[in-house]
This record gives C-alpha cells, structure tokens and sequence, in this order.
C-alpha cells in the first residue's frame, strides 16, 4: 500500500472497524490537478464577430457560465482558455496566434462557429480557412452561430477532455 | 560634453489600443498619441475583420447574397436583411404585399430594440455599470426567443425574403409580442434608474464627444448619432419604405451633441419602436406574404409535386434516338444508375434507379421520358410506353420543375442600371449600392456602412479628452466591425 496509515491516524469506531477521520480524501495527483483545472476555465474575452454575442449571451443571466467556473477574464495573462468566437482573417490571424502566446500553459482553445472552424461561407481571398491552421484547437463547436446550449456543451466536452488529462503539461511532455 | 536642456519638456507616449481589447467592440485598433493623459492624436485602423463581402455578393445571386447581409451587422441583422430586401425589390422592379410590409417593419423594430439593449449593455459595461448588462440581456433574451418563433433562429436570421417574408407569423408570436410591449416600458424605466442620474455616470457622459450640428453633417454622420446633435434627420420619416408611411412615430433628437443626448436619444428611440411594433400588431392586414411575381420570387413548390414526389410508382427512361450522350444526367444522378459512354445513348438501371428526377431536370434534349406506372416492367415494355403521350399532369409539373431549377441555379435576371437605396438600421443609415449587367448577379454590389463612417469620426471625437474617454466615444458612436470592414 503506497500509503502510510500509520501517520493518517485511523479512528476506532467499533472492535476491529477503523475508518478515516473527517476530512481527509484520497486521491492521485493527476485527478485533483485535472479537476481544479476543470472547475475553473478562464477564457480570455476575445470577440472577433458574430459569435462573440452568442459568447456574451452565454456569459449573461439567462445561460450563465459563471456556474461552471467559466469566468471570463479581459487579459490573456490572467486566462487559460480561449474561445476563438468568429471569422479570423489573415489580417487578424496574427494578432490571434500573439493572444494565444501570451496565455500561460496550461492553454486550451476553442474554435467557436463555422467561420473559426473552416472558414464557414467565407471562402475568401482574406479569411483563414479555419483557426485549426495555426493553432492547436481541442474542441470544435460548429454552428452559424452556435446557440449558447451548444457552446456550453462544447465547454463541457472541454472539461471531460481535461478530466482524462495524463502529463500532458508536464516538463517531460 | 553633456548637453542639458534648459526647459523642462515631455514627450508624446505612442499607445496601441486593440485589435483585442475588451471595450474596443471587436477588432477594432487604435493608435493613440497621448501627452500625459490627454489625447493630442487618435489613428483608427480597421480591417482586421474584412472578409470580402462585397466581393463574394457579386459572385452569388441575389437570392444567395441575403445570408451575407446577415453577418454584417450581425447586431441587428433583421434591419440588414430588410435593407438588402428593399433595395433588390427597387432593382427588381416588385413591391412587397401589405401584410409582408407590416411583418417586416415588426421585426425590424423589435432588431432596433435588440440592438439597443445589446448597445446600453456594453456602453454601460465599458463605463463601469455591471448592473445593466445583465437587465438589458434578460430583455435581449426575449426578443431572441420571439425571434426564434418566427424563423428558428437567434442571430442570423434570414427571415425577410426578396418580395416579401419567408412566412408568416404564427398567432402565439403575436400574442406573446404583445405580452413584450406591454411590460417593456416599465424595463426602460429600471435602466433608467439604474444610470440616468447616477452620478458617475453623468460624470462620464456629459460634455464628453461634443459634436455641433453642423460639423456631424459634415462628418456624414447617420442614426442616433446625428440626432444626438440636434438634426431630426430619419430615413424612416423623409423616404418611407415598407410600413413606416403608416405608423405614427416621432424622431428624438438631442440639443448639446455630447454623449450623454446620445444616450437619451436611443433611450427614447426604444420608447418609440415599442411604439410602432403595438401599431402595427393592430393594423396588421390579412393576405398574402410573397410578392406575385414569378420572374423575380420563388414559385410554390406544389405544382411539380407529381415529379419530386413521385408515388415510387414512376420510371424513368432514356430515348435512344433523341439522347446525344452529353452525360449530363450520368453526372447529376445521385445513384449512378445511369451507365454509357461520351457521345452514345445512356441507359438507366431500374434496379439502382431511385426516382429522384433529377436527370430529368438536367436534360437539355428532352430525350428522358417519365413511365408513369412503368416501376418493374421490362426494357421493351417501358420503350412501348415512353413512346406513348404523358398525363398533362405530368407535362405540366416537369416543365414546372425544370423552370424552377434553372431559375435557382441562374437566378433572376435584374433588368441592366444602377441603383442606390437607403434604410434606416439602428445605427444609421445602410444603404447599397448595385449596378446590374443584366445577369442574375449583381456587377458591383457596394456597401455604404453606417459604422465605418462613425469609425472615421473617432478622432474627432476623442481629441482633448482624457484616455478614459476614448472608451465612451467607441460606445457611444455604436460601431460593430463586421459592419464597417465587411
């Protein structure tokens, strides 16, 4: 047994039943790591077009994602999370690519809406065909816009994403 | 030897705003020129949102451009739609029936009544009232839903159609429309409370972004914007389009042009458009929702009923004599029960064949021929009686379906000029600008966008005030970038 029960303390509460005291939980590292870093996604607020509002409509009172830990903050620096809401275009692309850096790992992206996801009807001499092409997207929410139901499920599978999590952002990744 | 200055001076910081930055509405970027804390220069740089709208429009038909219009303002996208609607129907020559009039201009007030809740959320949240945001979204939630009644979707809606509407209303939209006019006054009233007087936000409004009559005509500003200064200027009331000529509404206009009176106006102009949509709840006309025209709108799809929805009982037949082997229904036949070489006669499979029609649709020599009750007989039987005439039934729905087809696939044919029409959206006046070739696309569709002019009035705004500010300009000129880069 990899735990010493010695040192836990175990309380007698009948002859022969020991149990562990009140608050103390036992876990691996990776499981409670995993699951703050589930509980309490920051994305940064980064609108580029239609689907910002969407976004802004589901951070509102009706949708509220403050529920699920998901607040959304006004600097990168502050965030782990960036929901990539709207067309990028390769004036923008760039500018994207530079918010993203400056996010501190662990980051995650999520391409939010036709346009982030393949360029949607805009196949165009200055869109990006999809922000997939220079970013590593995890969670592709379709939709022209997607409803706040479907980013939210989005956000969800982000977070079951997270929950199976092993090393991913450890030095010897 | 070391040069020391006599005078004491300061230099001019070079601050970048945008293009991510929370308050700058989008991708916006701004270069400031700042001494101390007051502006002395203000750059705006737009296009970091150019999608080639424009561009594309002019490579679809008029009928598949009406999407696009949608994701320009993608704040009160129903007044774009009606905007792009009105100007094709002047280019087309057609006029909406009475009862699609008064639908459109319903839903167009209820986006002008979106779109200034969206606008006080954001203008207050830039300020520093959180408060509101939250108000503003729970009515903005509302029209959303009555939105979603009507057409099924939220944002980009594409509900008004060339001629007319996509359909009509049903009476629970109505119903519950009335429920919203009713409450709504009194939710104004709870904005109002919450910032009308409050102090710091009196500090950060009046007397900021003061703009004189004369220079926001000069300026080419539209919508609230000039009427804040003063200018009662309103597409809706000097070049009527759809219902407006029959409602009763007044323009709101403001005296000192700062940003405090174009707050005001907008708060009346929500008074107002609650306003026209009970009036027009209450004149709305019985009849019909698409125009009759059927050069220029979609025909009901009921007429070719007898050959898109065949009762399976069909077969379809490829004449030796009359198919030139173009291969154009081998290609269109989803599947490929059609076999045969270039320049010889095709055959169809019955086995395989799925009674679709649409080798039908695409035959150009008329050498396909619909067997009714012709499903499992043989090759000889069938070519007995293919030879024999069609039920006029059938003639008829085929001529039908290949009209509508080609229809759809060229569009309708515009007749040759140019136009320019104007509608008043929420933030100003949108107007475009088309010049027609003749073909079923538009030769150069232009776009005058309300938000790229008042992005160009920025500096003029923001000159001699502190950074600060520079917030409440972009608020309260309502820019949305998908709008003014396109």
């Amino acid at each position: 047994m990899l735990i010493d029960m010695s040192t836990v303390g175990l309380i007698q509460v009948e002859e022969d039943i020991k149990i562990l005291p009140p608050n103390v939980i036992i876990t691996t590292f990776d499981k409670i790591i995993n699951w703050g870093r589930l509980s309490s996604i920051w994305p940064t607020t980064f609108g580029l077009a239609c689907c910002a509002i969407e976004m802004m409509a589901a951070g509102a009172a009706h949708y509220d994602f403050d529920r699920f830990g998901i607040i959304f903050r006004g600097s990168p620096r502050q965030a782990d999370c960036m929901i990539v809401a709207g067309t990028v275009t390769k004036k923008m692309a760039p500018v994207v690519r530079r918010v993203y850096d400056q996010i501190p790992e662990p980051r995650y992206v999520v391409a939010m809406g036709s346009c982030a996801c393949t360029g949607g009807i805009f196949r165009t001499y200055s869109t990006v065909q999809g922000c997939d092409t220079f970013l590593p997207v995890d969670v592709f929410v379709p939709g022209c816009p997607p409803r706040p139901e479907t980013l939210l499920e989005g956000m969800m599978l982000l977070q079951e994403k997270i929950r199976k999590e092993q090393a991913r952002w450890s030095p010897w990744r | 030897m070391l040069k020391v200055e006599k005078t004491f001076e300061t230099r001019e910081l070079n601050v970048n705003m945008g293009p991510q930055h929370p308050a700058t509405h989008g991708v916006l970027r701004l270069v400031l020129d700042i001494d101390g804390e007051t502006i002395v220069k203000v750059t705006p740089y737009v296009g970091y949102l150019h999608r080639g709208i424009e561009k594309l429009g002019e490579s679809l038909s008029y009928f598949q451009a009406l999407p696009l219009t949608d994701r320009m303002d993608y704040v009160s996208a129903m007044s774009n739609n009606i905007g792009y609607c009105v100007a094709v129907e002047k280019l087309f020559g057609i006029e909406a029936p009475e009862r699609a009039k008064f639908i459109r201009t319903i839903v167009g007030e209820m986006s002008r009544i979106a779109n200034h809740l969206l606008w006080l959320a954001t203008h207050a949240l830039d300020i520093g009232a959180m408060t509101v945001f939250l108000y503003c979204f729970r009515e903005r939630e509302w029209i959303l839903d009555l939105y979603e009644m009507i057409c099924g979707a939220r944002l980009t809606v594409t509900y008004p159609r060339i001629g007319g509407v996509r359909n009509d209303v049903p009476q629970e939209f109505l119903e519950s429309l009335w429920k919203f006019t009713d409450e709504f006054p009194s939710r104004i009233l709870e904005y109002e409370t919450l910032i009308d007087q409050n102090r710091i936000w009196l500090k950060r409004t009046v007397g900021i972004g003061v703009i004189s009559a004369e220079e926001a005509v000069n300026w080419g500003m539209t919508g609230p914007t000039l009427r804040g200064s003063g200018i009662p200027y309103d597409i809706r009331k000097h070049a009527p389009y759809d219902a407006y000529d029959k409602v009763d509404f007044d323009v709101p206009i403001g005296t000192e042009g700062d940003t405090y009176d174009r707050y005001r106006c907008r708060m009346l102009e929500l008074r107002q458009s609650n306003r026209i949509i009970r009036q027009c709840i209450e004149k709305l006309p019985k009849g019909p929702i698409m125009a009759d025209a059927p050069k220029f709108t979609l025909q009901p799809k009921d007429a070719m009923f007898p050959v898109t929805h065949p009762t399976k009982q069909h077969a379809y037949y490829i004449e030796e004599k009359v198919c030139k082997g173009c291969g154009m229904c081998l290609r269109a036949c989803p599947a490929k029960a059609i076999t045969g070489e270039k320049k010889k006669p095709h055959k169809i499979d019955q086995a395989i064949c799925l009674q679709c029609a649409n080798c039908l649709a695409v035959c150009k020599f008329k050498g396909l021929k619909i067997v009714p009750g012709g499903k499992g007989l043989s090759e000889d039987k069938l070519k007995e009686l293919a030879a024999a005439p069609l039920p006029e039934e059938i003639t008829k729905a085929t001529e039908h379906l290949v009209e509508h087809f080609t229809f759809v696939k060229r569009g309708p044919r515009a007749p040759e000029g140019e136009l320019y029409v104007a509608t008043e959206v929420p933030k100003g006046e949108l107007g475009f600008y088309f010049v027609s070739d003749g073909s079923g696309k538009p030769y150069r569709m232009r776009v005058r966008a309300p938000s790229f002019i008042h992005a160009g009035c920025l500096p003029r705004l923001c000159v001699g005030h502190l950074v600060a500010d520079v917030i409440a300009a972009i608020g309260t000129i309502d820019i949305v970038l998908g709008e003014c880069d396109r």
